[in-house]
């Protein structure tokens, strides 16, 4: 499903993400984690192109998403993205932030538009909350929206880059909650999270990144119970 | 001091006339200026170099001259350049909304990149392309913030409006100046020209604020 083939990303002399090969199979869980500054959320955003690719291939379903003739807008409305602080449209309200993208990008009419936000706000548990206005939510339930607003687009691939770091505590649980049920239906998901117990549970495979590669990669019991590799050891001893 | 009442009076209609003007050269000069300026502003933030070029020299040249070298320019110069003859209202217009465009593009360049730049990457990953993400997305917060700014370069407008004076278009300060060459009095021509130039920017300031506390309550 996603196939990333010798993936080089360099922020002028900075080389951010040497040499990435992974491929992610339908329906897969795959939970990214690594230290600050490793690559992590530069890996993610290569997938649907924030970033400009230095080298290698990206492929999306066998589309080579770094091939001039590939049509981006329409590749990112199969990838949907979750972002750590949430991006949500403050001028739109929450049913309207859900809306946008499928009845302008999608071309879907306005009431059929409506009907899948009701459906997805009910799904991640805010059906009260479609008339107000983004900055009146909790963090927790930002998140959600967001989580809704990107499904909304009925995307493919869903990534997540570390969905609960700006949360407090408290409200981790209802996001992981919502994404867990997502990964039960089905969706492939890659996601960028410190959050150790949302891997093993809910992770097919865990890749552990450091210094723009990916160190080691195995499920996660395996990973977390017996790393084979030294970096690998002293993150997690960090961590866990 | 005496003031006389009598030529204060007998201007009236003509002040009416010059303050009407002004307030046209200053609304319609400012609807000019701030769609010029959009399109000024968007350009100069092209990532492309060579494109932003000419927009930045446009805004550093109408910035760093003065606006009655500028209105001269395109009084004697510009618009008998490009109509043949000269016309005092036409080159008012031009100067005052070639150079508050200038202001106005650095106001639009200002509020769009005073947008967090998630709000472009949420609206890119759902797919809108650069264009729709701006329209719906990025210039509809960006606008909010403008407001205030933008307020402000209306009420400077309003003020230089009196420059066009020198070109002889008949706004506010002509008919004061025109009493002053009539009669030979100073206080009366100048002291009511400066009233009604007060009355107009205390009331837009007025009603800027107003605005302004609507959209932040919102
Ligand atoms: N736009 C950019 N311009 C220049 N350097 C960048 C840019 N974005 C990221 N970097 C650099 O790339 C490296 C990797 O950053 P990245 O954000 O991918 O790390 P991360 O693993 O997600 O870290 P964190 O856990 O802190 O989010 C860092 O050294 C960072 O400084
Ligand atoms: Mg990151």
């Amino acid at each position: 499903m996603i196939e990333v083939q010798n993936l080089k990303k360099t922020f002028g002399k900075n080389e951010v993400l040497k040499k990435i090969n992974v491929t992610i199979k339908p329906q897969e869980v795959v939970v990214v984690i690594g230290p600050s500054g490793s690559g992590k959320s530069t890996f993610l955003r290569c997938i649907n192109l924030l970033e400009t690719i230095t080298d290698g291939r990206v492929l999306i379903e066998g589309v080579d998403i770094t091939d001039k003739k590939t049509d981006i807008n329409k590749i990112r409305t199969e990838v949907g993205m979750v972002f750590q602080q949430f991006n949500l449209f403050p001028h739109k309200t929450v049913l309207q932030n859900i809306m946008l993208a499928p009845m302008k990008v999608r071309k879907i009419s306005e009431e059929k538009a409506r009907a899948k936000g009701v459906e997805l706000l009910a799904k991640v548990g805010l059906a009260d909350k479609a008339d107000a206005y983004p900055d009146s939510l909790s963090g927790g339930q930002k998140q959600r929206v967001a989580i809704a607003r990107a499904l909304a687009m009925e995307p493919k691939i869903m990534l997540f880059d570390e969905p609960t770091s700006a949360l407090d505590p408290e409200m981790v649980g209802e996001v992981l909650e919502v994404m867990k049920q997502l990964a039960k239906e089905g969706m492939t998901m890659v996601v960028v999270t410190h959050e150790m117990g949302f891997a093993r549970e809910v992770g097919d495979r865990v890749l552990f990144m450091d210094g723009g590669v990916i160190v080691e990669e195995n499920v996660p019991k395996e990973l977390f119970e017996r790393p084979k590799e030294e970096r690998t050891q002293a993150f997690l001893s960090k961590v866990l | 001091m005496e003031i006389r009442w009598d030529i204060l009076a007998e201007y009236a209609p003509f002040f009416a006339k010059g303050t009407l003007l002004t307030i046209g050269l200053s609304v319609v000069s400012i609807i000019i200026g701030c769609i010029l300026g959009l399109f000024i502003g968007l350009g100069k933030m092209s990532k492309n170099k060579w494109i932003a070029l000419p927009f930045n020299i446009y805004v550093t040249f109408f910035r760093g001259t003065p606006l009655l070298v500028q209105i001269l320019l395109v009084h004697f110069g510009l618009v008998p350049l490009l109509l043949g003859e000269t016309n005092g209202i036409t080159a008012a217009i031009t100067a005052l909304s070639l150079n508050s465009a200038a202001y106005v593009s650095e106001i639009f360049r200002a509020g769009i990149q005073s947008i967090d730049k998630g709000q472009m990457e949420a609206a890119r990953s759902l797919g809108m392309n650069h264009q729709q993400a701006m329209r719906l997305v990025i210039l509809p917060q960006a606008f909010k913030r403008m407001i205030p700014p933008l307020g402000n370069e209306f009420i400077v407008l309003i003020k230089d409006t009196s420059l066009v004076a020198g070109i002889a278009v008949k706004e506010l300060l002509y008919w004061g100046q025109a009493l002053q060459g009539q009669y030979y009095r100073v206080w009366e021509p100048y002291l009511t020209a400066a009233l009604i130039y007060l009355v107009i920017t205390f009331s837009l300031s007025l009603l800027l604020s107003k605005l302004e506390r609507r959209l932040t309550t919102e």
